[in-house]
């Protein structure tokens, strides 16, 4: 990837990320996180009172940066990456992620990307950012 | 607007705990990219890790029968708030450098701000932490400000 082949306004891959029981306990286990609202489906919606297991936010995070990590391969690194978790999203719903490049810096071989995550109503409930180094 | 937050909280602002010294372990990798299904083969082999991997690295590792039981391991590094709850937030990542196996990593978490917020379904406090990680040979790898946020 040259960055002279990069315009603003470029869309990154979009990617369906559907969690499952396995896919939630296999992050929790890995991230080495007890926290019951991402396994313990009675506890989640009786105790804490939310509508399903939940999703965690670091693994939507995650899947974020992976938009641009996947996009640039090996042709360079992530210089910066920030995002927010807006809204929840729970067991069962399949989210969206994707992007679209948002600055260039030929002379400093940067790339700025804008980044989401979306729910199946079409809300970003992850949104962020991130900058990476070509070359 | 602090009614939620005591004078006492807020003391905590600039505080640093003690440092945390993290192995990072080629197996390790493996299980998180598998975990979080990643696509390039660096972080499948586990020759890198992938971007959020100290997240979850750097979790405390504490006795079974210190957990809560909501499972949430008790936060020592935590003013005392009136909201009880915790959920994820966000975070602002500066990388300088990837992180492999066989790196041992320094990582420093301090108390970054306290906010409270109006959220639709009642109060919030955005807890922001600093966290900077370096190598042992003091070498910067990552800078981050994370934030937790409290109902």
């Amino acid at each position: 990837m040259n960055i002279s082949e990069i315009s603003v306004g470029d869309t990154l891959p979009e990617r369906q990320h559907t969690a499952t029981n396995v896919s939630l306990f296999l992050y929790n286990a890995v991230i080495w996180n007890p926290h019951r609202i991402h396994y313990d489906e009675t506890y989640t919606t009786q105790v804490e009172k939310h509508p399903g297991v939940v999703i965690d936010g670091p693994l939507q995070g995650d899947w974020l940066n992976q938009v641009v990590v996947n996009w640039m391969g090996d042709a360079g690194q992530l210089a910066t990456f920030n995002y927010s978790n807006r809204r929840a999203s729970y067991l069962g719903e399949t989210l969206t992620s994707g992007g679209a490049v948002t600055a260039i810096d030929a002379d400093a071989g940067t790339v700025d990307v804008e980044l989401f995550i979306k729910n199946e109503a079409g809300e970003v409930i992850t949104p962020g950012t991130a900058q990476v180094r070509l070359g | 607007m602090s009614e939620l937050i005591s004078a006492e909280a807020r003391s905590w602002i600039g505080r640093s705990a003690d440092p945390v010294r993290i192995e990072i372990s080629r197996t390790d990798i493996r299980k998180y990219a598998i975990a979080t299904e990643q696509q390039q083969a660096k972080f499948l082999n586990g020759d890198e890790a992938p971007a959020m991997f100290l997240f979850g690295a750097l979790r405390p590792l504490i006795p079974m029968d210190q957990l809560g039981p909501d499972g949430i391991p008790p936060d020592k590094f935590l003013p005392d708030l009136p909201l009880k709850r915790v959920m994820a937030g966000g975070t602002e990542m500066q990388f300088h450098r990837p992180v492999k196996p066989g790196d041992v990593l320094i990582a420093t978490r301090s108390l970054h701000d306290l906010v409270e917020k109006q959220g639709k379904t009642g109060p919030l406090i955005f807890v922001s932490y600093n966290l900077r990680v370096e190598t042992e040979a003091g070498e910067l790898v990552l800078e981050e400000i994370q934030t937790r946020i409290f109902r």
